[in-house]
C-alpha cells in the first residue's frame, strides 16, 4: 500500500462526517441545491465531493462499484484502507462512482424491490460543471421549480417513471455536490 | 462541554452511517418506511429512542437544538433528551422555535411556522398506519406495495357511520405525494395541515419498530377524507386563556378541585412569545396575581 491510499481521509471523522451528511441531506432533500463539502480527498480522478460522499455513506456493509476511470489501483487502495467496502459489479452496488458516461448503461443499477424500494443504488456522478442552469426540476423538496446542469434528461425521465422504484443520484464537481432523488421530475428546457 | 467518554452525538460512526443511509432513502421515497437496525439507547423506548437516533445522525456541532414533548420544552422527557445531546454533542439548545436548527418532537408540530434549513424530528411509537387493520408486517408491506388502501378508507367511513364524523383525532393518516399512506405520529389532526408544503425537512424515527421515514420540504401531504366528509383540523372551541390566541392548539388544564379549568396553548414557546408581545387571555390577570 502506498502513501496516496493512506492520506485523504477525515481527520476528525465524527464531526466531519456529520457536517458532510448534513450537506448531503440538504442536497437530497432539496434537489437542485448545490452544497460545498470538504475534509476528504481520494486519489485522482475522484473529486473531493465524491470522496466525502463515499467516506460519509459507504462502509464494509455497502458494496461499491467503481466505473471507468474511477476504477484505478490508487482509488481501490484508498477505498480498501479508508472505507473497507467490497468492490462489485454495477448490478450489485449500493454506491457507484464515475462520470455519467462511465456509468452507462444506468439501467444496470439496482432500483429496489416493489416491497423494499429502499434497496436501490445511489450513483455518485462526477461532472465537470455543476450550476443551476439546464433541465427543469420539480417535485418533493422543490417549492416551485429549479434548474440543474444534468448530463441528460431521458435517463432521469425513465427513472422517475419507475417511482417508487429507481436509483438516486448525487452529482459531484470539485468540492460541491447536488442531489437528484428518483422522486424528481426532470424536463428539458 | 462534550463528554469525551462518548463518540460525537453518542452513536458510533458505523451506526450513524446506517441511519444516514436510511434517512436518505426515506427522503428519496417520501412516506415510505425504511427499515433500520435500531440501537439500544441509554433511555427507555417510550422516551423516543427512534427520534433520538435520527437526531444523533443529523446533528452537527453548530446546531441549536429544541426538544418538545406535547408542545412543552420543560417536561422530564424533553429536558432529558436536550441534556443528553448537550452532553454528547456539545450543541447549543433553545426553546425558541424560530432559533432552532433541529427540533425533536413528541406529538406536536410547533405553531410558529418552520423555515428552510430546519429539521423536525418526530418520535414515533407505531409507524405503520395499517397496523390496526392488519397485524402482519408481510401483509402491510404488500398493501403499501399494491397501494391497497381501501381498508383504511373503510375504517374511517365506519367512524362516520357510527359517530357521524371521523372520530380519529390523533395520528390521523395522510397520503404522501399521491402514493404512500403514512402515520404522522400521534400529533393532533389539528397539526396535519402543517405536514404538507412545509419548508423544513421532516424526519420520523420509530425505535422499537425500527423504521425511519421522511417528508422532504414542499411535499404534498393530504389527510385522508371523503367528498361528503372533508377533513377538518379541529381544536377545542376556545381562545388561549393566557395569550388569547384563537388559532393555536389548546390543552385543557384543571386549575382546582372545584371543577375550575382553563385552556392554554399546548406550544409553551408560542404562548410565552405572544404574552411577551403583550397579548392577553381571559385569565391573564388572575395569573399575574398568582
Ligand atoms: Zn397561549
Amino acid at each position: 500500500m502506498i502513501t496516496a491510499a493512506l492520506s485523504g481521509g477525515f481527520i476528525d471523522a465524527p464531526v466531519q462526517s456529520a457536517r458532510a451528511f448534513r450537506a448531503i441531506l440538504e442536497a437530497m432533500a432539496r434537489p437542485g441545491t448545490i452544497h460545498p463539502v470538504d475534509g476528504a480527498a481520494a486519489p485522482e480522478p475522484l473529486s473531493v465531493a465524491a470522496s466525502v460522499a463515499l467516506l460519509t455513506l459507504a462502509d464494509g456493509t455497502t458494496p461499491v462499484h467503481l466505473a471507468g476511470g474511477a476504477n484505478s489501483a490508487l482509488v481501490r487502495d484508498w477505498i480498501a484502507f479508508h472505507i473497507g467496502a467490497p468492490l462489485v459489479a454495477a448490478e450489485a452496488a449500493d454506491f457507484a462512482v464515475g462520470t455519467w458516461q462511465d456509468l452507462q448503461p444506468v439501467t444496470r443499477f439496482r432500483i429496489g424491490q416493489p416491497d423494499y424500494p429502499d434497496r436501490s443504488a445511489t450513483l455518485i456522478v462526477e461532472v465537470d460543471r455543476l450550476v443551476n442552469h439546464g433541465p427543469a426540476l420539480t417535485g418533493p423538496g422543490i417549492a416551485l421549480a429549479t434548474w440543474l446542469s444534468l448530463p441528460e434528461t431521458e435517463a432521469f425521465h425513465a427513472n422517475r417513471a419507475l417511482f417508487p422504484l429507481g436509483f438516486d443520484c448525487l452529482f459531484t464537481c470539485a468540492n460541491r455536490l447536488a442531489g437528484l432523488p428518483r422522486s424528481t421530475k426532470v424536463e428539458k428546457l | 462541554m462534550t463528554d469525551q467518554a462518548y463518540n460525537f452525538a453518542y452513536l458510533d460512526e458505523q451506526t450513524k452511517r446506517m441511519i444516514r443511509r436510511a434517512i436518505l432513502k426515506g427522503i428519496a421515497v417520501p412516506g415510505y418506511q425504511v427499515p433500520f437496525a435500531s440501537r439500544e439507547m441509554p433511555m427507555p423506548y417510550g422516551w423516543g429512542t427512534g427520534g433520538v437516533q435520527v437526531t444523533s445522525a443529523c446533528l452537527v456541532p453548530e446546531d441549536r437544538l429544541k426538544v418538545i414533548d406535547q408542545g412543552a420544552d420543560d417536561t422530564t422527557n424533553a429536558v432529558s433528551i436536550r441534556k443528553f445531546f448537550q452532553r454528547t454533542a456539545g450543541v447549543a439548545v433553545t426553546e425558541a422555535t424560530a432559533e432552532a436548527t433541529v427540533i425533536q418532537t413528541r406529538h406536536r408540530i410547533p405553531e410558529t411556522p418552520l423555515h428552510e434549513g430546519q429539521i423536525l424530528v418526530y418520535q414515533v411509537p407505531i409507524p405503520e398506519p395499517l397496523r390496526f387493520l392488519e397485524p402482519r408486517e408481510t401483509e402491510t408491506r404488500k398493501m403499501h406495495e399494491l397501494e391497497e388502501y381501501g381498508l383504511m378508507h373503510v375504517k374511517l367511513y365506519e367512524d362516520i357511520a357510527r359517530h357521524g364524523t371521523i372520530a380519529t383525532s390523533y395520528a390521523y393518516p395522510v397520503k404522501v405525494e399521491g402514493r404512500y399512506v403514512m402515520d404522522p405520529s400521534p400529533i393532533p389532526k389539528f397539526d396535519n395541515p402543517k405536514l404538507g408544503q412545509n419548508p423544513a425537512i421532516q424526519l420520523f424515527g420509530a425505535g422499537r419498530e425500527q423504521r425511519i421515514y421522511a417528508l422532504p420540504p414542499f411535499t404534498e401531504v393530504v389527510s385522508l377524507d371523503f367528498d361528503d366528509h372533508p377533513f377538518e383540523p379541529s381544536k377545542a372551541p376556545h381562545d388561549c386563556d393566557l395569550c388569547g390566541a384563537r388559532d393555536s392548539y389548546l390543552d385543557e388544564v384543571i386549575t382546582d378541585d372545584r371543577g375550575g379549568r382553563m385552556f392554554v396553548c399546548s406550544d409553551t414557546d408560542f404562548c410565552a412569545g405572544r404574552q411577551a408581545d403583550g397579548h392577553r387571555g381571559r385569565l391573564s390577570a388572575v395569573e399575574a396575581v398568582q
